[in-house]
């Protein structure tokens, strides 16, 4: 049950590439092209709501379908661009060049930031006001839901068994057929555990994408996040209560109608061929498949996609290997107008510098940048040293592992901003300093993905290594630096990175914190992009996006990835 | 004799090496095979016979020669040439039956006629009640019996078989070999000749009409051995044994640099020679055995590879090492122990160590050629990527790789030389 790498560690040979280059040019260019293009369109909505948002409990079901729903439409366009995006990237070599770097950047590009910038692009697409609204709050969702799950499918592509490959180019599968009956049930379990992954934490971005306000444009569209917005605005601790009581019962629902039953529908999709533990269980996916009105209903369906997988044109067949992923042919276009891109990029993104930003904004920026760095480095080591040995301690005991994973899954999927309110009366209470204890909020979300991956690490030790040191009596520290440590290091590296991109992410969010009309900010990067988005200043929300994406690229090359080849080496089970 | 299913013409397949130049995999391949005949592709790893059926499978493109498949030129898999993989290759989200049927839904072919199809091969290949079962709950060689299934249900003319019984323990894979060519002699399965790609002699000689010889780096078929022996053939048969003999003489002659020792062919390595990957415990085990009752210091072996339940793949390999440092000869098939190694086997650890060590150094160039480069630099280390770069300029990566990992191996047990593998360094000082 160990979540995969959400960064890109596959080579190790350069830390960076000239097409890494290239992928940041091209995104800062999008970036700024949107900027610019929102900017022309900048006018006054008027009357975007008729009905203001309520904060009677009686409207939160509405809302919270509502929110379902953009969620689950959001999740629909990640599986789509999953599908081609990384299926691309995996089937043709010179793509793939780019595109990898691509997506690794755009993983690095803080998800808020997307919605300050496009925002009112989407909008002024729209020529019904809520519905560029709908376009722009979904587009946000789906940016925090799709470019891991691009990743993952992309790394399963990549080691698709090499026997099956041939077997399936030795029975003449087309490739529609092999896409289907091949690639996409070997991706599918580390797929759907993105999935979920993929929603707990747009569960985060739905309460900030719902009720934003860039400049002088405010859209709030009916639904939990802006209800709680709206609670906070008022100071209504009640209705905050409601909306997490809400929530909850949103995310249980998810959990046992979605998630679980796909889980335990994904099972049989496991490549590893022995036995091994229980296969995960769902009442709903029991329910499912023994009803026979279920049955009955979807069987025309069923039959409709197993006819589509017959081969009708026995003739096409995927040629041999050496014409395989290479693509010869338009290679050469393909770099021709990539490169052209990136120079209009280039131009655009020094032109854009040039005219709004002075070399101080950028020195700012980077010194707030570090200011951010220290936080999420202070709260990753503290997170450690908390969850680290408590892991262990869970891992290594079967049956509170039972009880405590599931738990540490639902709190990773809960979404922290709830919170919010709670610790910035807090804070104003008793007159501490933002600058500290704003941070916290910062890593309340990720530190989960460290406790259940070590968990899992801590009970994947083998028994007789355990039994070892019970027989050579290594106990106290000697166990911990000898034993425990370096067999859950990989794993913990694995959860550490989630918990460190995902830091840096909620730090627009965790920097900037009010309750009524308290405001508190603490000095950081994230802090400057929030307010640089009231102020509607494109020109500094671009900068603050780009230095915060440079920070976290280069400390994933710098510092992850190093630390995740050694760990898999050297402490791989 | 009937027209020929399949031709294979001067095929030479390379990959391009580090340094530029080509790694040869296979080179001059002729082939043939006509209605009728199991043709066997026999040698050891890295001798290109999997490469060989991968071409036929047209899995691959050659880099040179053409294979020919019922008068047309292979260029992507064609229909009627199915393939049974070592691993099973089966996929695990589906079950016995929609594994067999996966072929025949790429061929477009109507429902019914898939099911009808696919239950006969079912049924033909013993498989009966397990339809329903998923991969994971069959044993081996159940699974390998869907991996038949599945290639004969699309009723291929050619059948192509990967080291099918290798992966199978030896009850399991006797039993299949039987069973299979029962249903091949009583002319039940719907294919007209097979090709069967093994490294295990015996099973060669079992099954095949006809037998390749394959020599290593580059792949070249050495010689071809005709089987007319009838089926079904008894290992005990002299005849039969007489055959496997000549195989080892055969395999076991080849040499890549001969070099006149009396009359003994010894190989001789130089920088550039591949090394075999065997441990230095498995050679001082080897020896000891050798030099003990029955074998009392020489042994046949074909008979040593049977009592120590040994394939060529692992019996070779021990055999060019102790050939290398001079521990042992080979002579007609037999193994015998020099007074060198029959001296090893009499001593004790450290003297052991000593006497590698001296062997080593004396026969292993590239051992000493380490040794020398650690002694002539000033802090007495060197990085692994000096040494793994020279030797890519001669041959493949991965054989460079092992080379390097070999030599390591020796090194260590004989304290030439020390190697820390966090930081990729060799160094004349052992950890204090």
């Amino acid at each position: 049950m160990r979540a995969f790498v959400p960064i890109s560690v596959s080579s190790w040979a350069r830390l960076f590439s000239r097409w890494d280059v290239l992928a940041v040019l091209l995104i800062l260019g999008l970036l700024v092209f949107l900027g610019e293009a929102s900017r022309d369109l900048f006018q006054p909505l008027a009357e975007l709501q008729k009905q203001p948002p309520s904060l009677d409990p009686r409207h939160l079901p509405e809302y919270a379908a509502r929110t379902t729903l953009r969620m689950l439409i959001a999740m629909v366009l990640s599986l789509i661009f999953t599908f081609t995006y990384a299926t691309v990237a995996a089937k043709s070599r010179s793509a793939e060049r780019l595109l990898v770097p691509l997506l690794d950047i755009l993983q690095s590009v803080p998800i808020l930031g997307f919605i300050s910038v496009t925002v009112v692009f989407f909008m002024a697409l729209a020529p019904g006001r809520v519905l560029g609204a709908e376009f722009a709050s979904i587009f946000a969702i789906f940016t925090s839901q799709a470019w891991n799950m691009a990743f993952s499918f992309y790394q399963s592509l990549r080691t698709v068994p090499v026997e099956l490959e041939e077997a399936s180019r030795n029975f003449r599968l087309g490739p529609w057929m092999n896409f289907w009956r091949l690639d996409v049930p070997f991706a599918m379990p580390q797929l759907i555990w993105n999935m979920m992954m993929s929603m707990s934490g747009s569960w985060f971005f739905v309460v900030a994408s719902e009720a934003i306000s860039v400049g002088n444009t405010t859209v709030t569209l009916p639904g939990i996040g802006s209800y709680i917005a709206l609670a906070i605005e008022h100071r209504d601790l009640a209705a905050v209560c409601w909306a997490i009581g809400t929530m909850f019962v949103v995310i249980l629902i998810y959990d046992q109608i979605l998630f679980r039953p796909l889980v335990a529908w994904a099972d049989r999709f496991r490549f590893e061929q022995e036995p091994g533990a229980a296969p995960p269980q769902s009442w709903m996916f029991d329910v499912l498949r023994r009803s026979r009105i279920v049955d009955q209903l979807t069987k025309p369906f069923v039959d409709l996609w197993r006819l589509s997988l017959l081969r009708r044109h026995p003739d096409k067949v995927m040629p041999a290997e050496s014409a395989r992923r290479t693509g010869r042919g338009w290679a050469f276009q393909l770099s021709v107008i990539v490169f052209a891109l990136a120079a209009v990029a280039l131009w655009q993104v020094v032109r854009f510098a040039v005219e709004g930003i002075t070399l101080r904004d950028v020195g700012t920026a980077i010194l707030l940048g570090f200011a951010t760095l220290v936080r999420v480095i202070v709260l990753i080591a503290i997170a450690s040293a908390i969850w680290v040995p408590i892991g262990v301690w869970v891992g290594t005991r079967p049956r509170a592992a039972y009880l405590v994973q599931p738990v540490a899954q639902f709190l990773a999927a809960f979404p922290a901003n709830l919170l919010f309110p709670i610790v910035v009366s807090v804070i104003v209470a008793w007159k501490l300093s933002p600058n500290i204890w704003l941070s916290p909020l910062m890593i309340l979300g990720t530190q989960w993905y460290i406790l259940f991956n070590v968990i899992a690490g801590a009970a994947a030790i083998p028994a007789e290594l355990r039994s070892v040191a019970v027989n050579l009596r290594v106990r106290g520290w000697l166990w911990w630096r000898r034993v425990a440590l370096p067999a859950v290091l990989p794993y913990y590296v694995t959860g550490a990175i989630t918990a460190s991109g995902g830091s840096w992410n909620a730090s627009i969010v965790a920097e900037v914190a009010s309750w009524g009309n308290e405001h508190l900010q603490a000095e950081g990067l994230g802090a400057y992009i929030a307010q640089q988005t009231d102020a509607g200043d494109f020109h500094r929300i671009v900068l603050g996006i780009a230095v915060m994406s440079l920070f976290v690229v280069v400390i994933n090359r710098l510092f992850w990835r190093p630390l995740y080849h050694y760990a898999e080496r050297k402490f791989r089970l | 004799m009937s027209a020929a299913l399949l031709d294979v013409h001067a095929l030479r397949q390379s990959f391009p090496r580090a340094d530029g130049g080509e790694h040869l995999v296979l080179d001059g391949v002729e082939l043939s095979l006509v209605q009728g005949q199991i043709v066997g592709l026999l040698g050891r790893t890295g001798s290109g016979k999997s490469t060989l059926l991968r071409l036929i499978a047209g899995l691959a493109q050659p880099s040179g020669g053409t294979v020919t498949y019922l008068g047309e030129p292979v260029t992507a898999p064609a229909p009627g040439i199915a393939m049974v993989f070592q691993s099973f290759a089966l996929f695990p989200w589906l079950s016995v039956l929609e594994n067999v049927q996966l072929g025949l839904e790429a061929l477009g072919l109507p429902e019914q006629e898939i099911r009808k199809r696919a239950l006969a091969a079912i049924d033909l290949i013993g498989l009966d009640g397990y339809e329903s079962a998923y991969p994971r709950e069959l044993s081996g060689g159940m699974r390998q019996r869907v991996g038949f299934a599945r290639a004969l249900v699309v009723h291929p003319n050619i059948l192509l078989m990967d080291e099918p019984f290798s992966a199978l323990d030896v009850l399991t894979a006797e039993t299949l070999r039987t069973d299979f060519l029962e249903l091949w002699g009583e002319g039940k399965l719907p294919i007209k000749g097979v090709v069967l790609v093994t490294h295990n002699i015996e099973e060669a000689v079992l099954m095949c009409d006809r037998i390749l010889l394959f020599s290593t780096n580059p792949g070249r078929i050495i010689s071809e051995i005709v089987v007319d022996l009838k089926q079904p053939r008894n290992r005990l048969d002299p005849r039969f044994r007489d055959l496997v003999e000549k195989i080892y003489v055969a395999m076991t002659a080849r040499t890549p640099t001969p070099l006149q020792i009396g009359a003994t062919v010894v190989p001789t390595a130089t920088i550039n020679t591949v090394l075999p990957r065997v441990s230095a415990n498995i050679l001082a085990g080897f020896v000891e055995t050798l030099a003990a009752a029955p074998y009392n210091g020489r042994a046949d072996l074909p008979v040593l590879a049977d009592e120590l339940h040994m394939e060529v793949d692992e019996l070779f390999p021990i055999s060019d090492a102790l050939q290398l440092l001079r521990f042992a000869e080979i002579e007609g098939g037999d193994i015998k122990l020099t007074d060198v190694g029959r001296q090893f086997a009499e001593l004790a650890t450290d003297d052991r160590k000593r006497l590698f060590q001296r062997q080593l150094l004396a026969y292993v160039p590239l051992a000493a050629h380490i040794r020398r480069v650690l002694q002539e630099r000033v802090n007495h280390t060197a990085p692994k990527s000096r040494f793994f770069d020279e030797l890519e300029d001669h041959m493949s990566s991965e054989d460079a790789e092992l080379t390097l990992r070999s030599v390591t191996a020796w090194g260590r047990y004989a304290e030439v030389f020390a190697y820390d593998d966090d930081s990729g360094t060799f160094s004349l000082e052992n950890p204090t």
